[in-house]
């Protein structure tokens, strides 16, 4: 107990004066989380709105998939794209491998199918909704695919954190494709996982302190928006 | 609003659909003219919404054809339906009255107008930046009506547009309608309510089983139908 | 509400686009080990080094074996490990070289202060490990492919038993590195083997202290190999060798010296020194 409370001193410490250390980590995580955010909502979004209007043969087959891919181990989509991006691997010239690119990657391949999956969820049973309503005012299912994405904005968003959230707590993949390199590749998740290796507790209860700060802040986020969704969905 | 090329009269031929197997509407041939409101009437089940839907193309028949005074695309956008239950857009009053003009071309400053103008034809003006699911239902319906009107069609099917409304709403939604008819705007509208078909029609359309047994002036059917199902429905017998 | 998106949400996307665009920085990749990097050595050295040359050194620490792996494979300028035998192999198969000696350090056998085997203080290690053995008292093993793994596979052949026997039972492999496998130790009140340097600047030690150290057959070389820039073109060759030359020039073996931890040295510098013979 003694030991924990200690390192709970020290790691608030770390927080408090703003350890420049711990602020790089800090930055560097959020700034390859949001890209991997931002990359994979580009995808994720219209694939998932389009999951929810076309019907094509196939699609069940594709549902099925991205939520298999949900559960992808972060670990085994680290193994592969540490497979493409090496210098021996079909994707190496571009050098990626060992950057923050590359961490990006990872973790938008981690969260694309998160977000094409709920995004289908969430818009699925608004097109049964307006379905009939929207090709009374003229609008198929491709122009109703716009008109989802924005009257599902606020939903969208709790959509779009979840996202976040699972891309900054992941540690698995981006360890493998970023190499933890200090000052340059190493984040929050991989800092934990190295000082606790390396036995300094503080250090790694401080970074652990401000990851879970960000998590539980990104979930009261959700929370607000989840309001502000139920005040427009009636 | 009458122009050359008018979508009215609207006539069908053979019309019927079936949906698993089971016949819903057979053999519908009927003629829709410019005028005061029509109002389908019948039992539940008679094939009123379904018929509906097949005029306004929500539906395909499975034989005979829709046959309009135009081309179909004019016709497409000359018409608007409003459902029993109004699906409301997620997105303030004025964005859902905005929305369909927005689908059909309408000028920007033009869409504000007509928008305005709809908005204050059922009464909610004030209600123009709330979100449109906060209002009450039977807000909602009058809503619903004014996205409809601000398309200006020619041609409005309503839906069983009181059906889940109490008398003050119901009241407020059947002056929107005369409102609209008033200005020309045709309406072909179901209800099982006679005593509603009564205030509003200008002619009956009488279904039973799927097939129109009557269509004829109101005035004239209420007074006298012709056939003794007609009869029976109107003494308020179940004529199923 | 298109204008929306356009004014206020695109901006914002594009400005997150952007951040990732990295300053080009001059800079090297060396794949090392958990034993240079978590020892705090690189901390303590590397910033020299990119004071002196302008070149900045990304260290990715894995077990020795992974690193070379990282080597085979392109993914490094430079490999520092700390396998003789199989740094070797990775010359003769190619892969880089040639493969210069840069310092030592030596493992120690760590244990809980109970001492179940009773093996504190003996100067033998093999004797140690027998008696490891006889008892069954838990062994942690790296089982990670690493050189302190190499190490400890060619001590237990020394002392003519085969762990293997023992695996799952007394005998532990968590295939880790060094940090994690001696935080399994503390947990666990089992002997291990470990490098000294890890060992001085782990925190984590509960009651675990030495019990073996200073045998010959405990030294631990570290030696340091440019990766064949003909096999992989984009290595940088010209910055790599320059590290290299760095690390084995009277500047880089003083600051290698000079890094304590409590007054205590962790690696000694021997480029200047025929390589021993373990």
């Amino acid at each position: 107990m003694g030991d924990l409370a200690s390192a709970f001193r020290t790691a608030l410490g770390l927080i408090l004066s703003l350890d420049p250390a711990v602020l790089a980590i800090v930055t560097l995580s959020l700034r390859v989380s949001l890209s991997a955010l931002v990359l994979a909502a580009l995808i994720g979004l219209p694939m998932g709105a389009l999951l929810a209007v076309a019907r094509f043969p196939g699609r069940g087959s594709v549902i099925t998939l991205i939520n298999a891919l949900m559960g992808l181990p972060p670990v085994v989509a680290g193994l592969l794209i540490y497979l493409l991006l090496s210098r021996s691997g079909p994707l190496g010239s571009f050098g990626l491998l060992f950057t923050p690119s590359a961490m990006i990657i990872a973790q938008a391949v981690l969260i694309t199918p998160i977000l094409a999956a709920l995004t289908r969820q969430v818009l699925e049973g608004m097109w049964e909704e307006y379905a009939e309503q929207l090709r009374s005012f003229g609008a198929g299912p491709w122009r109703a695919v716009p008109t989802l994405l924005w009257d599902g904005r606020f939903m969208l968003l709790t959509v779009l954190l979840a996202g976040f959230g699972r891309a900054a707590a992941e540690v698995g993949a981006v360890m493998v494709v970023g190499g933890n390199i200090e000052g340059f590749t190493r984040v929050m998740t991989t800092a934990i996982a190295l000082e606790t290796s390396k036995g300094d507790l503080p250090l790694a209860l401080a970074l652990g302190v401000v990851l879970m700060a960000i998590v539980l802040g990104v979930n009261a986020l959700a929370q607000g928006v989840r309001g502000i969704a139920a005040r427009w969905a009636g | 609003m009458r122009t050359p090329d008018s979508i009215l009269p609207l006539r069908t031929e053979g019309l019927a659909f079936s949906a698993g197997g089971v016949e819903i509407l057979c053999d519908v041939s009927l003629t829709i003219t410019a005028g005061a409101p029509t109002l389908l009437i019948g039992a539940n089940g008679a094939g009123k919404s379904v018929l509906l839907r097949l005029l306004h193309g929500l539906l395909k028949p499975s034989a005979g054809r829709v046959f309009w005074s135009c081309p179909a695309e004019h016709a497409a956008r000359r018409q608007a339906m409003v459902f029993q239950r109004p699906v409301l857009l997620r997105r303030s009053v004025l964005g859902n009255t905005l929305y369909p003009m927005i689908l059909a071309g309408v000028a920007r400053g033009e869409r504000e107008a007509r928008a305005a103008e709809a908005l204050a034809l059922v009464g909610l003006a004030d209600r123009a930046a709330d979100p449109a699911r906060k209002l009450s239902v039977g807000q909602q319906q009058r809503l619903a009506l004014a996205r409809a009107a601000a398309l200006q069609p020619e041609l409005l099917f309503l839906d069983e547009p009181s059906a889940s409304l109490d008398p003050a709403a119901t009241r407020a939604v059947e002056e929107i309608v005369l409102k609209l008819a008033a200005r020309g705007t045709k309406i072909v509208m179901t209800t099982h309510d006679l005593a509603q078909a009564r205030r509003l029609a200008g002619d009956i359309l009488f279904l039973h089983r799927g097939s129109v047994l009557e269509q004829a002036p109101a005035e004239a059917f209420f007074r006298q139908p012709a056939s003794a199902t007609a009869r029976a429905f109107l003494r308020g017998e179940l004529v199923w | 509400m298109m204008g929306i998106f356009r004014r206020g949400v695109l901006p914002v996307l594009i400005a997150a686009f952007a951040l990732p665009a990295l300053a080009q920085e001059r800079s090297i990749t060396v794949a090392s080990t958990t034993s240079t990097e978590q020892s705090g050595l690189f901390g303590h050295i590397l910033p020299i080094f990119t004071r002196e040359a302008g070149i900045a050194v990304r260290v990715v620490a894995l077990g020795t074996g992974q690193a070379l792996d990282v080597g085979r494979r392109g993914d490094a300028d430079v490999v520092f490990v700390h396998d003789r035998a199989a740094e070797e192999r990775f010359v003769t198969e190619g892969f880089g070289g040639p493969r210069r000696h840069v310092m030592f350090n030596d493992f120690v056998i760590t244990g809980p202060a109970a001492d179940p085997a009773r093996i504190a203080g003996l100067g033998d290690t093999a004797e140690a490990l027998r008696r490891i053995a006889a008892t069954r008292a838990p062994f942690i093993s790296r089982g990670d492919r690493s050189g302190t793994h190499a190490a400890e596979l060619r001590l237990w052949q020394l002392a003519g038993i085969d762990p293997g026997s023992g695996r799952g039972q007394w005998y532990r492999e968590v295939g880790q590195g060094m940090g994690p496998a001696l935080n399994t130790a503390a947990a666990q009140g089992a002997y291990i083997l470990a490098d000294r340097a890890t060992w001085l600047s782990f925190r984590n030690r509960q009651d675990q202290r030495i019990l073996i150290g200073g045998d010959t057959r405990l030294f631990n070389q570290y030696g340091v190999m440019l990766v064949n820039a003909q096999r992989h073109p984009h290595v940088k060759a010209a910055d790599g060798q320059r590290f290299i030359d760095w690390l084995l020039s009277p500047a880089g073996q003083a600051a290698i010296a000079s890094y304590r931890i409590n007054g205590e040295q962790l690696f000694f510098p021997n480029a200047d020194k025929p390589e021993p013979v373990s």
